[in-house]
């Protein structure tokens, strides 16, 4: 399946209003806050369809203008999954063909803020998911980026799951993370990546209000940290544990 | 970034002695007294030099909590290196770290007189790098046996100070201080060895005198 | 085939690497490495995460790819502030060993450790693959020998768990070198490597600068 979804806010007059909210299935976009917000107006991606599955060609493009503010949900985890069977008469198959793709690009303009908040990926046993999140900051926007991963159902072995995400700041890279899970991936499971936990997820926050002084680095427990990046006022908090709620738990209490 | 290297034509030349602090290495066996000779001096010396330590010994803040109280120095001068458990390595084979630490304390202080090198507690056979320290003081105690001098070793050979230490521990371990001297003198040749004891002497005064006279001269 | 790729890949090279065991200190503490077993999972993933960006920033400065771009590049790789200090910490040891022997070609002080690596290869005469070999090899040499003096391994069966890397190493260098472009640089990340690192430089008493 090919699909994009594109969400557009802009602010008029104080508020924000959501001039672009272009689904295709499986991705579902439904405005879940007020038409027109003081605050922040919220959508949530609905699942459509199990997924995505191998083959899925999925993209999302999100922009906030000036001084909008958007924040992004989903309803459920994603579970990437295996393709359907191959049939053997359609001849070879090629990554394309069974590889599951997303593609988030996201534009935050100068004094905008957006929240990208979703339920996390579960990477099922055969799946083969690449996943892309391109976001490009003006100087003097806000974000909240959060991923997650669960590696393999309950009980299960993980299939191949890697997260790129790339964050730009006023053009100058300000953080690349990419992480691969599952059996092509070396080393994942052990003691210097996950050792062991099933899940993991990253929070960054990017605050203009930090520029003076960011957050001090800390310890948040045995298996998480929050750490001020070196090109902004930004700070990443990381978290590995046995399963989500210990993952989420960490991340929400990162920067209170 | 570091705007005072700047004012040398290359910033990246290594100071030379006289353009910087004079460097002393202070290394000898665990438990010789290394850390308390450091305290004493810094206590009897620091009215007159501008001095700060780097110490390569395992360094708790109870240590700086321990200095700071006894008025012996302030933590910023104090720096500590890990040695990645290979003491010797990090005073001889590779000095960087403690380089590092011995330039970031004259950038950050200003100019300083002494830089005070104490190692991590070895054995015998550690010495200090010329690479890294202008002198080099070995310490060892009378508790060790009165057999350390006429074992030798590099530093009991070689250091440029020679300190048998706890000297007013010498009756009750049953050390022949005379044969200390005796064979620190065979094994040293002109070599200055001096007999100290922090209980009776709280000022090292033979050590810190000899220091002085190196600061001075 | 070169004796200056040995001199630099050794570990008795004096740029200041007995000082830090790429993690392992850490990961002993919190009781994830605690054999050989556990070792060997613990230098596969560093060598697939921290190994290969490590490689290939120090492929990319050899070949004379702009510092500057490529310090930010890895700062922006390099989530932790203890990291990042130890990777500047190390590179300013080696630039400063570099620069004794060879005639470098920047003025810095301080960079990261694989992009200083890159520079000091470069000015030696080494190619970028080279340097990206010199590069991987150290992140799993350093570790392992931290494991010998950390856990009293028996250093034979440590370097036997090296040898066997020895493929992989070869073909992370390879992949390292191919990388032609800054935005392809890998930014394989390690999450405990970095909470670890964290947690490690919140201790008081540490054995290891990193």
């Amino acid at each position: 399946m090919k699909a994009t979804a594109r969400i557009t806010a802009v602010a008029e007059a104080g508020r924000t209003r959501l001039v672009t909210l272009r689904s295709e299935p499986p991705l579902l976009v439904r405005r879940t806050g007020p038409r027109h917000a003081a605050g922040e107006v919220e959508v949530h991606l609905v699942g459509g369809a199990a997924g995505p599955l191998g083959g899925d060609r999925l993209r999302i493009e999100v922009t906030v203008g000036p001084g909008a503010r958007l924040c992004v949900r989903t309803v459920a985890a994603s579970l990437a999954l295996p393709g359907p069977r191959w049939p053997e008469r359609a001849g070879p198959r090629s990554p394309a063909d069974t590889q599951s793709t997303l593609d988030i690009h996201a534009t935050v303009a100068a004094g905008g803020s957006l929240r990208w908040l979703p339920e996390p990926l579960i990477a099922a046993r055969g799946c083969d998911h690449v996943s892309r999140s391109l976001v490009d900051l003006e100087s003097d926007a806000s974000l909240t980026w959060r991923e997650e991963v669960v590696c393999g159902r309950h009980g299960e072995d993980p299939g191949d799951a890697s997260l790129h995400s790339t964050v730009r700041l006023g053009g100058r890279t300000l953080a690349r993370q990419d992480l691969a899970v599952g059996p092509r991936a070396c080393g994942w499971a052990g003691p210097a990546v996950l050792g062991g936990g099933r899940a993991t997820g990253t929070l960054l926050v990017v605050d203009p209000l930090w520029t003076e002084k960011p957050p001090e680095a800390a310890v948040l427990g045995p298996g998480a940290a929050r750490m001020p990046l070196a090109g902004g006022p930004a700070a990443l908090a990381a978290a590995v544990g046995g399963d989500l709620r210990e993952v989420r738990a960490a991340l929400d209490r990162a920067f209170t | 970034m570091h705007p005072e290297a700047h004012t040398h034509p290359d910033p990246h030349a290594p100071l030379t002695a006289g353009a910087r602090a004079l460097r002393i290495g202070i290394g000898g066996p665990v438990g010789s007294g290394k850390t308390a000779l450091v305290a004493a001096l810094c206590r009897t010396l620091a009215a007159d030099l501008r001095l700060a330590v780097v110490t390569n010994d395992i360094y708790t803040t109870e240590d700086a909590d321990f200095l700071l109280r006894n008025g012996v120095l302030p933590a910023d001068r104090i720096r500590a290196v890990e040695t990645g458990c290979c003491p010797h390595t990090a005073i001889r084979d590779d000095i960087s770290a403690n380089l590092d630490a011995c330039e970031d304390l004259e950038h950050d202080l200003g100019p300083l007189d002494l830089v005070l090198v104490e190692s991590g507690g070895d054995n015998l056979t550690a010495t200090f790098s010329k690479g890294l320290v202008d002198h080099q003081i070995f310490v060892v105690d009378v508790a060790g046996g009165d057999k350390v001098p006429r074992k030798g070793g590099p530093g009991v050979t070689t250091a440029d100070l020679l300190v048998v230490n706890k000297t007013d521990l010498a009756p009750l371990v049953g050390a022949d201080l005379s044969v200390m001297a005796r064979d620190a003198a065979a094994r040293r040749g002109d070599l200055p060895t001096v007999f100290l004891s922090l209980v009776e002497d709280p000022a090292a005064t033979p050590v810190a005198d000899w220091v002085r006279g190196l600061v001075k001269g | 085939m070169s004796t200056t790729l040995l001199l630099l890949a050794d570990g008795r090279f004096p740029a200041g690497g007995h000082a830090h065991s790429g993690g392992l200190e850490a990961a002993v503490t919190a009781g994830r490495v605690r054999d050989l077993e556990t070792l060997a999972a613990f230098l596969d993933g560093r060598l697939a995460t921290a190994g290969l960006v490590a490689a290939a920033f120090a492929a990319a400065a050899c070949r004379g790819g702009d510092t500057s771009t490529l310090d930010s590049e890895m700062d922006a790789r390099t989530p932790s502030p203890a990291l990042r200090k130890a990777s500047r910490a190390q590179g300013r040891a080696l630039l400063r060993a570099g620069r004794t022997l060879w005639t470098l070609s920047t003025v810095e002080r301080e960079l990261h450790h694989p992009v200083a690596l890159g520079v000091v290869a470069a000015a030696a005469g080494l190619a970028p693959e080279e340097a990206a070999l010199t590069a991987a090899y150290g992140t799993v040499t350093g570790p392992a020998s931290a494991a010998v003096r950390l856990l009293g391994l028996d250093p034979y069966a440590t370097h036997a768990l090296v040898a066997r890397l020895a493929r992989d190493c070869d073909a992370v260098a390879r992949r390292a070198a191919r990388v032609a472009t800054v935005d392809e640089l890998p930014a394989c990340s390690a999450p405990l490597l970095d909470i670890g690192a964290e947690a490690h430089a919140s201790w008081e008493v540490r054995l290891f600068a990193s």
